[in-house]
């Protein structure tokens, strides 16, 4: 009797603890609805007219466009050298991989505006302008960590018998990469794109540095909050991002964990 | 194909192409080459975008501001002004303070559903993560934005209060200040927190907690020797984690922290903002990474002499 209490005690906190992390994001597309310039209660009606606004803003298109065009670069960029990295890190018995591996992680540690004023303190010695080019610069840099954790989870203990046996059996190097290591890796990849895409999209303190003329999404964002009568405009802004991104972002963690799970009941990860 | 590549240059004749032709077997024979060929695109940015900035932000930290330009002089009289004026020092101390607040606040209340979702949890264990993950991907921007209509003398909690006739006048102690910018904090950061705590958890083999069973403890004296010492790293993770980047966070305070929730990282933003003194905004950002790195060893450093005890 006291046990069951006492697992139910648990669950409860769980789902108070989701309710936590959920209310105040889900007060967004709520009052996003809301037929009243205030963010309020009570509620006043149902209304799509802050979409429409919404829409109607030029500068709000381009910078989504912008945010866009960044994001793709970053996620198939970091993608790339995050896969590279961690083929390395798993692949071979490399001296001196802990503190390498470490090395690459330090942007973890490190306050994002520190990362980004020491970004803008370097253009600014070479003479770049700030654009959305430097923007991207900065956001590989943040997002190869990332992927790189993602790639050497789905890479480690999977990856070399497979491929010598591949290659005992024949193959050459190129093909035992096409026919072996890359499918293995690709869901992986596919979770990787997906995050560093987020993460370049919703990315505020280094763009906020970095950026020129053309803003990203969240920097005209910031640049609505300040301003009250744009406020609506932003909750319906802000829920088609939150929706967006929840769906990206749940896709590439289901991908990633099903997997994972797949090949543990197959015995292929260990 | 790659070895008709590598064997075009030393057809092309030559001395250096035979040299080279001899380099490249050599590195594609090595794992240990092989491997860090691999790691190069990356370290290169690394060094280029990390180690390198933080070199130039160091230096930039001893010249001076020479209205539009810089006084490219060794001077450490950014240093000076740092410990001379108590004003950066009191807001660096309240901003540490903040963050160890927000960090305490995240891991306490992270810990329970970390355990919940390593022990308790069997089916769907898989949409729970999911589900924790998720808030913590969307837009940090919009997730402070979410507290502050939130929070707000006309917002969401005010307003609903006032509506089932529980309070007649707006609580005004919800937003801009400390107790704002520590609630959204713990909001934003948890994810941060929960993971580490929970890999370490599941880390645990179960047998051992068993055998705390069998020897009798009960269900406390099993958590307080077994579970919680063991999974103590994922702890110590999950504070650091949120520890160090809140420490210099800037949107937050601007946003939800009104002049009384004001952090380090909006005096540095002001410094190459309207303040126009990038050297000094680089010494104060050299200054709380280095109190905050130092913070960090001295606490590793301490923990691990109390658990060799």
């Amino acid at each position: 009797m006291e046990q069951t209490k006492r697992i139910d005690g648990l669950i409860v906190y769980g789902v108070i603890y989701l309710g936590f992390l959920y209310l105040p994001i889900l007060l967004i597309p709520l009052f996003s609805f809301n037929d009243s310039i205030y963010i309020a209660f009570p509620l006043k009606g149902f209304t799509l007219q802050w979409y429409e606004a919404m829409i109607a803003q030029d500068a709000l298109v381009r910078s989504l466009m912008n945010s866009l065009k960044v994001a793709s670069a970053v996620a198939v960029i970091s993608t790339i050298f995050g896969t590279l990295a961690a083929k390395a890190v798993t692949g071979y018995n490399l001296r001196g991989k802990a503190p390498v591996v470490a090395f690459i992680m330090i942007p973890f540690v490190i306050p994002g505006i520190i990362l980004g004023i020491s970004l803008l303190v370097l253009i600014n010695r070479l003479g770049v302008t700030p654009s959305l080019l430097t923007v991207g610069l900065g956001h590989i840099m943040i997002a190869i960590p990332f992927s790189m954790m993602v790639m050497i989870s789905r890479l480690e203990g999977l990856d070399r018998d497979l491929e010598e046996a591949s290659m005992d059996l024949g193959e050459g190097v190129w093909s035992t990469f096409w026919r072996v290591t890359f499918p293995l890796a690709l869901p992986g990849i596919v979770a990787s794109l997906l995050l560093t895409f987020t993460l370049s999209f919703d990315e505020f303190l280094i763009a906020f540095f970095l950026t020129g003329k053309e803003a990203t999404l969240p920097i005209f964002i910031f640049s609505q909050l300040r301003l009250s009568q744009k406020l609506p405009n932003v909750l319906a802004l802000g829920s088609c991002i939150l929706a967006a991104s929840t769906v990206v972002i749940a896709a590439a963690e289901y991908i990633r964990r099903r997997n994972l799970r797949s090949d543990r009941q197959s015995g292929l990860g260990v | 194909m790659i070895r008709r590549l590598l064997a075009s240059p030393a057809g092309a004749g030559g001395l250096g192409a035979l040299l080279l032709e001899r380099v490249r077997r050599r590195f594609l024979r090595s794992p240990q080459m092989r491997g860090y060929a691999l790691l190069s695109p990356t370290l290169f940015v690394m060094l280029l975008f990390l180690v390198v900035p933080l070199g130039i932000l160091f230096t930039l930290s001893f010249w001076k501001q020479d209205g539009l330009f810089f006084a490219p002089a060794f001077s450490i009289d950014n240093y000076v002004a740092f410990f001379g004026r108590i004003i950066y020092s009191k807001l660096l101390a309240t901003s540490i303070g903040t963050s160890l607040c927000v960090a305490t606040a995240t891991v306490l209340l992270a810990y329970p559903m970390a355990y919940c979702l390593a022990f308790r949890i069997k089916r769907a264990k898989i949409m729970w993560l999911i589900l924790i993950t998720v808030p913590f991907w969307t837009s940090f921007l919009l997730r402070v934005f979410a507290w502050k209509i939130t929070l707000g003398y006309q917002g969401v909690i005010n307003s609903g209060l006032m509506t089932i006739g529980l309070i007649s006048e707006p609580l005004q102690f919800l937003l801009y200040n400390r107790f704002s910018l520590v609630v959204t904090l713990t909001h934003a950061w948890a994810a941060f927190a929960i993971l580490p705590i929970y890999v370490s958890l599941e880390k645990i083999d179960r047998s051992l907690l068993e055998a705390a069973t069998d020897l009798g403890d009960g269900p406390v004296a099993r958590f307080f020797g077994v579970t919680l010492p063991l999974s103590m790293p994922g702890v110590i993770a999950a504070f650091l984690f949120v520890f160090i980047p809140t420490v210099g966070d800037y949107v937050t305070p601007r946003l939800v922290g009104g002049t009384g929730g004001i952090m380090i990282g909006n005096i540095i933003q002001t410094m190459f903002g309207r303040g126009n003194n990038w050297p000094m905004g680089a010494a104060l950002a050299v200054i709380s990474m280095t109190t905050i790195t130092l913070l960090v060893i001295v606490t590793l450093w301490f923990i691990r002499k109390m658990r060799q005890r």
